[in-house]
């Protein structure tokens, strides 16, 4: 690889020193800003208000994007920023899960705040490097990379015409450009964020994080994946934002007391290494593992989340990924993390593209993509999802939101909305495999109806009914989108605690808030309002936590203790929250409980859901969920389980459906389950302490002691 | 009567059915689970083995994962 050639075309913008700062019990108060409209670099100190408030990660990238923002700024402007905050946990190496970052910007498919976790090097490397978060801001003229050199102390504004944009070139490329020499000890210091050609032409464009795995010596890639980051990221004419480190020692974070974290994370590494064969087979099969299981449970999304299993499921059973990954190599996509998930196919083929017959390494699939890419078009062969997995990665587009909004397409085109005339001659059947790799490329390419489609759901929900007359209200039902984002791929219908995890959350229909299936639907633990509201309350705040620390969820309940089963509360895994409670305190020096973790999230999920309503969403009417997520929306699906309905219908419902037609029966059970979701509305915004139209009450905020009078005067004019 | 209840759903009991026999029959194939037959858990290593009574209670609590 010519990478001094590549260099030598680099045009110097900006080049700035900076004072380097140890970290200390977790935390370097201070944030690196950086605007490409005029490349002015600055390091501002972290407000104590802000750190006592906002604590890290997601919080911190909320409330420099409130400042950074006006209520009708959109995505597209000068002024909405990338935020990239790690977190005070994030970097240790004692404990399993412990590299994560979290990425906030104004989506342009949603018009409110998308916040997306990643894993990869870059979090901790920026803060080894000394700052606590990165905001980038404006736009460059020209293809710009930004180089973080945490050993010089130097960043650079460069502009950088002759790199590739496709990350699995580029993340190799700016690698052995900035690492001090090719030995992998060094390689392993930098890490790259990058998007790809795809990200230029779609709402749909993710960022990915690089970190280099000594043992393939490769750049393995991890994905900010939701809400179109890496288009925000493009239009902002950035090829890559590069941060070298010196590299990681024991205790970079300079924690309060690093013995309970020792003793905690040997203790986790013995459950890997003891229980996981047991249970989710994380070190070998990744989130992989799940396809199976959902389809057994009739969860597995199919044809657009018309169904929940297929008779060909078994084409993407984890024992099939358990052959394709490479087994027993080191798949932490941080140091030290035990868990080992981050599973890889290598030596791929790749059948189409411009990198077709080409061998390559693909980071995944994890479930999502095998779900997205694979059941729910209709797909049920390994090999495209995984071609699909790698182009999603390299084009810098979300996998999840590929598969949602392929299966949305291919239903329209089933159903005549569009035909091979509005597609270009493309058949979109469910399970065409052409096609849908020719729209991926044609995604990279900006044109055809790769183009339509990579405007998301609800791009296109709005451009058939203009263009092509489409029945908005059809549409409606089964596209899979809430807010502007398309949802992720479980199966909800059975499930009313998971539609509210689901159409609930702040950013849209993404799982990491809550994931209630089992419990309410198998478990039958959560059977009244007042229970299912309760779970979503303490859910998606127990799990906004990671994203405040810069932790990984997995960990916390992708394998459980031996003795879990004998606890009060299985569910919540006790011995591991206690684990997230002493650590964090031994990383900061504080001393809170497993209430007070709770209260940290509640002030910023509330702050979150304020910052949606001063952009003018946030209300009652933005948690609607597409009726396909909470039942059968036609005579096909609610005939694949007929049987099941009809029980339901008497035992349920108490209407008896002898003697109704299937189009009267679909009628019966959609009103019952749509009444029945306003009911969990009403239940949950009270537990979370909430008006009955979703706005959280003045009370409520002075209560969790956010009430910040910006906050207040958005509030004041709902209550 | 020749019943059992798992998880609140009524299937029918039959003689010598161990608990392993209960999960194949709900289709139950997740891997973290916790299984309580009239209120006693039964560990791992016993649902071979275990033989569930007529009439039995029987709670299969599915531990959450994934995401």
């Amino acid at each position: 690889m010519d990478v001094k050639g590549l260099k030598s075309k680099h045009k110097l913008l900006k080049e700035q020193t900076y004072p380097p700062k140890e970290l200390f019990r977790g935390y370097t108060d201070r944030i690196l800003h950086i605007n490409l409209d005029d490349n002015t670099v600055k390091i501002k100190d972290v407000p104590a208000l802000m750190k006592q408030k906002f604590i890290g990660g997601k919080g911190y990238g909320l409330r420099l994007l409130w400042d950074a923002t006006k209520p009708e700024t959109k995505w597209n402007d000068n002024e909405n920023e990338i935020i990239i905050s790690p977190g005070p946990i994030c970097g240790i190496t004692q404990y399993a899960g412990a590299g994560k970052s979290i990425v906030v910007s104004i989506s342009p498919t949603t018009d409110v705040v998308i916040d997306s976790n990643v894993g990869g090097y870059f979090g901790p490397f920026l803060k080894f490097s000394g700052f606590d978060a990165l905001e980038l801001q404006g736009k460059a003229k020209n293809e710009t990379i930004i180089v973080i050199d945490g050993v010089k102390n130097t960043i650079t504004i460069e502009e950088a015409p002759a790199e590739e944009i496709d990350s699995h070139i580029l993340a190799e490329q700016l690698t052995e450009m900035y690492a001090d020499s090719s030995d992998p000890r060094d390689m392993k210091n930098v890490s790259v964020i990058s998007a790809g050609k795809a990200a230029d032409h779609t709402m749909i464009g993710m960022l990915n994080f690089s970190w280099f795995d000594i043992k393939r010596k490769k750049c393995r890639l991890k994905q900010a994946g939701r809400g179109g980051i890496g288009t925000v990221f493009r239009n902002k004419k950035l090829k890559a934002v590069v941060v070298k480190s010196a590299g990681v020692t024991q205790d970079p974070n300079h924690v309060a007391d690093m013995e309970p974290i020792r003793e905690r994370g040997a203790r986790f590494a013995k459950e890997m290494k003891e229980l996981d064969p047991h249970q989710c087979r994380m070190k070998q099969e990744g989130t992989a593992h799940l396809v199976n299981i959902m389809n057994d449970y009739n969860l597995l999304p199919t044809h657009n989340f018309k169904f929940g299993s297929h008779k060909d499921a078994d084409a993407l059973h984890s024992r099939v990924w358990n052959k394709k990954f490479t087994q027993g190599m080191n798949d932490g996509c941080w140091i030290g993390c035990t868990m080992n998930c981050a599973k890889a196919v290598d030596n791929f083929i790749l059948k189409s593209g411009p990198y077709k017959g080409q061998a390559v390494i693909v980071d995944g699939p994890e479930y999502e993509t095998a779900a997205g890419c694979g059941s729910n078009m209709g797909i049920f062969d390994a090999d495209t999802v995984i071609e699909l997995n790698f182009y999603c990665d390299t084009y810098g587009i979300d996998t999840i939101s590929f598969g949602t909004m392929m299966a949305f397409a291919m239903e329209c085109y089933e159903n005549g909305i569009i035909t091979k005339k509005e597609t270009g001659g493309l058949d979109l059947s469910f399970g065409n495999i052409e096609s849908s790799l020719e729209i991926i490329h044609q995604m990279a390419r900006g044109e055809g109806f790769g183009k339509i489609a990579g405007l998301g759901i609800r791009g296109m929900k709005k451009y058939f009914a203009a263009n092509y007359g489409a029945d908005m209200n059809f549409m409606n039902d089964i596209g899979m989108e809430n807010k502007g984002l398309e949802y992720s791929q479980y199966v909800s219908k059975e499930s009313l605690a998971q539609q509210g995890g689901y159409a609930m959350t702040n950013k849209g229909p993404q799982h990491d808030e809550a994931w209630l299936i089992f419990m309410d639907m198998v478990n039958n633990h959560i059977p009244t309002f007042e229970k299912k509201a309760e779970a979503l309350h303490y859910f998606p705040m127990f799990r906004t936590w990671f994203g405040l620390m810069g932790l990984c969820k997995l960990p916390w309940n992708d394998v459980e203790p031996e003795n879990n089963a004998q606890t009060d509360e299985p569910a919540k895994v006790p011995e591991h929250v206690d684990n997230y409670v002493t650590i964090y305190n031994a990383v900061t020096g504080s001393d809170i409980d497993k209430k007070e973790l709770i209260r940290q999230s509640e002030r910023v999920y509330n702050f979150q859901r304020t910052f949606n309503i001063r952009r003018g969403y946030g209300l009652r009417k933005h948690d609607a969920q597409p009726y396909r997520a909470a039942g059968p929306v036609t005579v096909e699906e609610y005939k694949s389980l007929e049987e099941f309905y009809d029980k339901k219908m008497k035992d349920d419902i108490g209407v008896d459906p002898a003697g109704k037609s299937v189009e009267e029966k679909v009628a019966v059970t959609r009103k019952y389950r749509e009444n029945r979701y306003e009911q969990l509305l009403d239940a949950v915004y009270q537990r979370r302490g909430w008006t009955s139209n979703g706005i959280p009450t003045l009370e409520h905020m002075k209560n969790l002691g956010m009430d910040l009078p910006e906050v207040i005067e958005v509030l004041k004019k709902h209550q | 009567m020749d019943i059992i209840s798992v998880n609140d759903n009524i299937i029918s009991w039959k003689e010598g059915m161990t608990v392993r026999n209960v999960l194949t029959e709900m289709k139950y194939t997740f891997r973290m689970l916790i299984i309580k037959v009239n209120g006693e858990i039964v560990k791992r290593e016993n649902w071979d083995t275990y033989t569930v009574p007529r009439g039995a209670d029987i709670k299969v609590i599915h531990l959450m994962s994934g995401g």
